[in-house]
């Protein structure tokens, strides 16, 4: 109907989807307008330019590293699935999830995986590893020309000291979530209200 | 032989003559006496009752389909957004320090952004809450019954084969008139009569032209319409607006040139009346607008110069920024909200999308333009007032009237990026929390 180029989407895919991410049916669909809608150039896929159109999201200091979460590795155009997949990071864990099998595949919003998202922000070589320079980017990004480069420097010497514990000057992954735990509800923190 | 060609012939003239009077007794007539027969009336309530059975159709047929899963209803909105602000999500424990999960606050705004926005929902057409008959409108529906198919199908004959054919001669017989009648009217000499003719010549061939599109117009609070030497200010949804507005009252427009048929049509209209037409690149220039502006509302004889402060068309589920410019110039300011009814026609023109004459084809072939137009109290900028606070406060008073929402984004953002400022505000925002009196982890690092 009219001149949308893929407008309909295959009931299996939606049930792949579902399966894989947890949406359900309603917002899979709601969602595929909403990535039809900023796929201006009707191929099915978004580019980085896409997600610049959107302007809170041009205005959030670390909205080029969210941009870059949704693509993987090495390539410029994300399909629809591997859209879905990272919005599922965000999905609020239900209480019937939290017991469910232990011996299927993690889902996507649990919350290991969030943490392993809010990670990623940082780690950019994808070493494991917050590195004392990785961090002052991101830090740098966050506070724009506010703060001069060695407050900055201190900010970041302060907060890998208190956060090491291996002595490698570097925060792992491990040394990342005891660190956030201890202080933030990571539930709350990293789940967007979808609404059925 | 002969005869029966001659009979055809007859019989034709006969059919001619009855259509040329049912058009001049039920169209032409009305339109110059500005009286209304009732008939797009009587059209209108049958169309709303045929929407209605085809939303229980709908319901019910979903309702069968569904059975299994609680999500009905469509709801409006894909996410629900957290409204804390910055300073409460990122704070936590303690003020003055820096946490590695400060990402956790930006990366969540960032995805519900993704997920929904407030601004580029607004540059393509609202959703309807139920399916209003039109295969445009149609995104998501699978087959319901077999009888709203057949008034789907139905309604595609009326529309296309009925109503389009019958449209189009209307709008080429107004635009022909239109071109016509201010050739003839622009030959007199400047005065009263001339500017009397111009006027009605105005508002015949507009009301014309919402007659063509089935256009059903409801004012209110007339008694508060636009004076010469006033600036009317209202909502753009689409060159409708325009129309619908001429069709009331006489206007002087500010707009860019155009070229092709809009061109033509402008150019007509300049040969009666003093409207304020601009060059792409003199748009730029602003001080050159508030003069033009400026130098027409101090001629009290002219007539309300009609503004649209957003300068874009956006989608008529909210109102965007206004542009300064035409509340910076004085003089009284003529509030209008205009609000469509989604059901019966999208009139919002998404300018990046479809061409003027996809446009006007989308339009010649929905239903109905369904509109109320509101005629607000005039407003002057007070002594303290700057500008914008008042350009916000007639965008308020717009809103409020047309059950709009409000938003502060600028309209232009359709075609260009965001100003970087608006980064830079979000990360002194920032700072302000992780830095305290100057000093930076005082205490600790969090």
């Amino acid at each position: 109907m009219g001149s949308r180029a893929s407008t309909l989407l295959r009931d299996e895919e939606i049930e792949e989807i579902k399966k894989e991410t947890g949406f359900s049916h309603s917002q899979i669909t709601r969602l595929y307008s909403r990535f039809t809608s900023l796929d201006k150039g009707e191929n099915g896929t978004l580019s980085r330019e896409d997600f610049q159109r959107i302007p809170e999201l041009a205005i959030n200091p670390l909205g080029d590293r969210i941009i870059n979460a949704f693509f993987p590795e090495g390539e410029d155009q994300v399909n629809f699935r591997g859209f879905m997949r990272t919005l599922a990071h965000f999905r609020p864990i239900e209480d019937n999830e939290k017991s469910k099998d232990q011996n299927g595949p993690e889902p996507l919003n649990s919350r290991s995986n969030k943490l392993h998202f809010a990670f990623r922000l940082y780690d950019l070589d994808k070493d494991d590893k917050i590195s004392r320079d990785e961090l002052l980017q991101v830090l740098r990004m966050m506070v724009g020309v506010n703060i001069s480069d060695e407050q900055l420097g201190s900010i970041a010497d302060r907060t890998i000291q208190e956060a090491d514990q291996d002595g490698d000057s570097a925060i792992s992954f491990a040394e990342f979530v005891k660190q956030v735990l201890e202080k933030v509800d990571v539930e709350q923190k990293m789940s967007i209200r979808f609404l059925h | 032989m002969e005869e029966s060609r001659e009979g055809h012939g007859l019989t034709e003239d006969k059919i001619l003559s009855i259509w040329m009077i049912l058009f001049v007794a039920l169209i032409l007539l009305p339109s110059i006496f500005r009286v209304s027969l009732g008939i797009s009336h009587f059209y209108m309530k049958i169309v709303v009752k045929m929407l209605e059975w085809a939303t229980l159709q709908i319901e019910e047929g979903v309702k069968k389909q569904k059975a299994m899963a609680p999500e009905n209803l469509i709801s409006t909105g894909i996410i629900q957004r957290d409204e804390t602000p910055m300073e409460k999500e990122v704070v936590g424990r303690c003020r003055g320090c820096f946490s590695l999960a400060d990402v956790m606050y930006f990366s969540k705004k960032g995805c519900e952004a993704v997920a929904e926005d407030e601004v580029t929902r607004r540059f393509s057409s609202e959703e309807l809450l139920s399916w209003n008959l039109l295969s445009r409108t149609n995104a998501n529906l699978h087959h319901v019954s077999w009888k709203l198919a057949a008034v789907w199908v139905t309604g595609i004959l009326i529309r296309y084969c009925l109503l389009l054919p019958f449209r189009i001669c209307l709008s080429i017989f107004s635009i022909l008139l239109l071109m016509l009648a201010t050739t003839v009217v622009g030959q007199f000499p400047n005065g009263r009569v001339k500017g009397w003719l111009s006027n009605q010549v105005q508002m015949i061939c507009a009301t014309l032209g919402v007659r063509c599109l089935s256009g059903i117009v409801h004012f209110h609070n007339r008694e508060n319409k636009p004076q010469e030497g006033g600036i009317c200010v209202a909502n753009h949804t689409s060159p409708l607006d325009v129309l619908i507005l001429a069709s009331d009252g006489c206007y002087s427009l500010v707009g860019q040139v155009h070229g092709g048929l809009m061109g033509l049509i402008q150019k007509s209209c300049m040969q009666t009346a003093q409207h304020v037409l601009f060059e792409r690149s003199e748009m730029k220039d602003r001080h050159l607008v508030r003069k033009k502006i400026r130098e027409h509302i101090a001629d009290k004889a002219k007539l309300p110069i009609l503004i649209f402060p957003e300068g874009t068309c956006i989608n008529n589920t909210s109102v965007m920024m206004f542009k300064k410019g035409s509340f910076e110039v004085g003089g009284t300011i003529h509030p209008v909200a205009i609000k469509y009814d989604p059901r019966f026609g999208d009139a919002f023109w998404n300018s990046t999308k479809h061409s003027i004459m996809t446009y006007a084809f989308n339009v010649l072939t929905s239903w109905a333009i369904v509109c109320n137009v509101w005629y607000l109290p005039p407003m002057v900028k007070e002594e303290e007032e700057d500008a914008v606070h008042f350009a916000d406060r007639v965008k308020a008073v717009i809103a409020a009237r047309a059950g709009m929402s409000v938003l502060p984004w600028d309209g232009g953002l359709k075609r260009r990026k965001v100003k970087e400022s608006f980064k830079e505000e979000q990360q002194k925002k920032y700072c302000q929390i992780v830095i305290e009196n100057g000093s930076v982890g005082s205490g600790s690092v969090c």
